[in-house]
């Protein structure tokens, strides 16, 4: 089976996350494939939520999109399964905690494991509220990810301690979306991470240019990249498949 | 399993980005040093009763009681509050922490633009700055309240996604709070949200409880038997309980809003038709649907329209300790005609829904009963929105 890991073996990693179902699944299943065929090495599947607070208006429009289109759990569930008969890349979903607890818990990651399903991503859920959800995922072998922020000084050393698959650092206060700059220090983050975790770590929020990526990359194990690709399906809806793969191959290429 | 802190029964927590956990176990420390420190204390008290009006009166409503001919009404007045509703309550309160922490700027939701209003006016007072997040469609119901905001010196953002109302307006300030924590302190104006806001809210809003209390007793000699109030996230209805939790004989009645029914989609009416769920740093009762995704609720009272209610009265409710009804808009509507014309108080529309069950309820008490009914804010805010209701156009 895929591990997390493997996304991180062959050097920097390339993180690209997509919304499924915006505008439509059988468009997220073309820019899936197309992310993994432009050098992908670990995607990130959103799960749309009514209320995403953590995010920025781009990616709030995405989840709006997709759930006007009707998209659901299930349906996501389902696409997932296709995509895992010829997809081999670890892949990951990122949603919010009342998406995985009003489903059941244990039957949401119980099929995450069934599906392939390698991660889950929580942003409202911090390390004090992980217990509820970290006992199962680790009874079905899903990683459940860590988020490091620049406000997190002294937890960091508790977070990274019990982090698994990766640890996903935050560049920059406030929600998604793209920046002209990240000014944290994030080369300290990394190195508070790494005194206290082998656990590989990417940094997310505000990447959108090849050379953020580079640089954010080169400080760290990683780069997830959110907003830049939403807006891309934005402009070119269902036909988006192809702008997306060239502006994953571009940043991945930016990463070598 | 082990439960993090701010625990009520199973509902409550901590469900924030990480990016807030140290502000939130700031503000933690901070309101546990402060809540028993007698300077504090002094200044909130003097800031209760010169500045806002404290203590607020309980009035023995004897028109209405009369008139609906069982239970012995008492009205606790919050409208005659400074700035007309209880919010000025938790506003001073937070308000004062924050000065107390450093913090320059205060940044508030609001739904029917009470709680904007008193954090605007405490911003003022304070010397603060304040940043007032409203959903656009209630800027619209609400324009007055708009305008008084701006008045006090506030910006007033009017917030556009999902339903453009409180719930929306409650994801923005949280967004914003987290792209700028230094200097800015998120004033929460119910009791939801994450530790430690439902329980700060419902600190600061106990005064209501612990003044009816002694009220009553000057009064009565004795406890109430029904105590009343409107719930829509639950502050004035928490401040109302609080201190008449542990008596066991007092009934405790929260009044949700129920909008055009609990058996249609148009309604905000959390406990009768929602379920558990996680959202807004709290786990509580929320209206949604299977997959968890919020419901849009809608009530005709921009203070009630919310698809969630705080994690103590969720508790409340499961042990069994509180009881909550749904009430319709046309019961609110009617209601706040009925008060204005039968003891000439114009109340808020949101406590008009409490009313409304009184008209329900009180004819079945019998005369020796004791009810009392919050009157959390004035209704003169609504005029405008109830007119229209009736199909008149007045310009507000």
């Amino acid at each position: 089976m895929t591990e997390i890991k493997e996304a991180f073996a062959k050097g920097k990693a390339f993180i690209p996350f997509i919304t499924c179902g915006d505008p439509d699944l059988e468009t997220t299943k073309k820019i899936v494939r197309s992310m993994a065929a432009n050098g992908a090495d670990l995607i990130e599947l959103g799960i749309p939520f009514s209320d995403p607070t953590a995010e920025g208006p781009v990616i709030q429009g995405a989840n709006l999109r997709a759930l006007t289109g009707g998209v659901t759990t299930d349906k996501i569930f389902d696409m997932v399964r296709e995509l895992r008969k010829d997809l081999t890349l670890p892949m990951v979903f990122m949603t919010y905690a009342n998406v995985v607890f009003s489903y059941d818990a244990e039957k949401f990651i119980s099929t995450c494991a069934e599906i392939g399903i390698n991660g889950l991503i929580l942003p409202d859920l911090p390390f004090e509220e992980k217990e509820e959800f970290s006992d199962i995922c680790k009874r079905y072998d899903v990683a459940l990810i860590s988020l490091i922020a620049p406000t997190s000084a002294n937890r960091i050393a508790m977070i990274a301690k019990e982090a698994e698959g990766f640890i996903y650092i935050v560049s920059s206060l406030g929600v998604t979306g793209v920046r002209s700059e990240i000014n944290t220090d994030i080369a300290s983050l990394v190195k508070l991470v790494r005194e206290n975790s082998s656990v590989p770590c990417a940094v997310g929020f505000g990447i959108s240019t090849p050379e953020q990526a580079a640089k954010m990359a080169g400080i760290s194990d990683g780069a997830i990249v959110g907003s830049a690709i939403i807006k891309l399906v934005a402009r070119y809806g269902k036909d988006a498949a192809g702008p997306v793969g060239e502006y994953v191959k571009s940043m991945k290429d930016a990463l070598r | 399993m082990s439960q993090s802190k701010g625990r009520f029964g199973t509902h409550g927590g901590q469900y924030i980005p990480e990016t807030l956990m140290n502000a939130v176990i700031e503000l933690e420390e901070a309101y546990n040093h402060y809540k028993d420190d007698p300077e504090f204390n002094k200044e909130l008290t003097t800031l209760f009763n010169e500045y806002a009006g404290r203590p607020s009166r309980l009035y023995y409503a004897e028109k209405l009681t009369k008139d609906l001919g069982g239970a012995k009404i008492y009205l606790k007045r919050e409208d005659l509050n400074h700035t007309g509703s209880h919010k000025i309550n938790n506003v001073l309160g937070q308000a004062l922490l924050a000065k107390k922490m450093g913090k320059t700027r205060l940044i508030a939701e609001t739904g029917a633009g009470q709680h904007g209003v008193a954090t605007a006016t405490a911003a003022a007072l304070l010397g603060m700055e304040c940043v007032v997040f409203m959903g656009e469609e209630d800027t619209k119901r609400q324009a007055l309240n708009v305008y008084r905001m701006k008045l006090l010196g506030s910006e007033v953002i009017p917030v556009k996604t999902g339903t453009a109302t409180l719930k929306d307006a409650v994801s923005e300030a949280m967004r914003e709070w987290t792209s700028r924590i230094d200097d800015t302190h998120y004033c929460l104006g119910s009791v939801m949200g994450p530790h430690p806001f439902p329980t700060i809210v419902r600190d600061f809003q106990a005064v209501i409880s612990r003044e009816i209390k002694q009220q009553i007793l000057e009064k009565e000699g004795r406890l109430p038997d029904v105590v009343m109030a409107c719930v829509g996230g639950g502050s004035n209805a928490m401040g109302t309980f609080y201190h008449f939790i542990e008596d066991k004989d007092v009934q405790l009645i929260g009044c949700e809003a129920a909008g055009r029914g609990i058996d249609t989609f148009e309604t905000a009416a959390t406990i009768a038709t929602g379920r558990v769920g996680i959202f807004h740093g709290m786990k509580s009762y929320f209206c949604q649907d299977k997959y968890g995704q919020i419901a849009p609720v809608y009530s005709i009272s921009a203070g009630l329209d919310y698809p969630g209610i705080g994690p103590e009265h969720a508790w409340l409710h499961d042990t069994g300790r509180a009881q909550y009804v749904p009430v319709t808009d046309e019961e609110a509507v009617n209601a706040f005609e009925y008060l204005s014309r039968t003891e000439g108080i114009i109340p808020a529309i949101e406590s008009a829904h409490a009313v409304a069950h009184a008209i329900k309820i009180a004819p079945q008490y019998s005369k020796d009963k004791i009810m009392v009914i919050t009157i959390s804010g004035r209704g003169d805010k609504d005029c405008a929105a109830i007119a229209r209701y009736r199909g008149e156009d007045i310009h507000d």
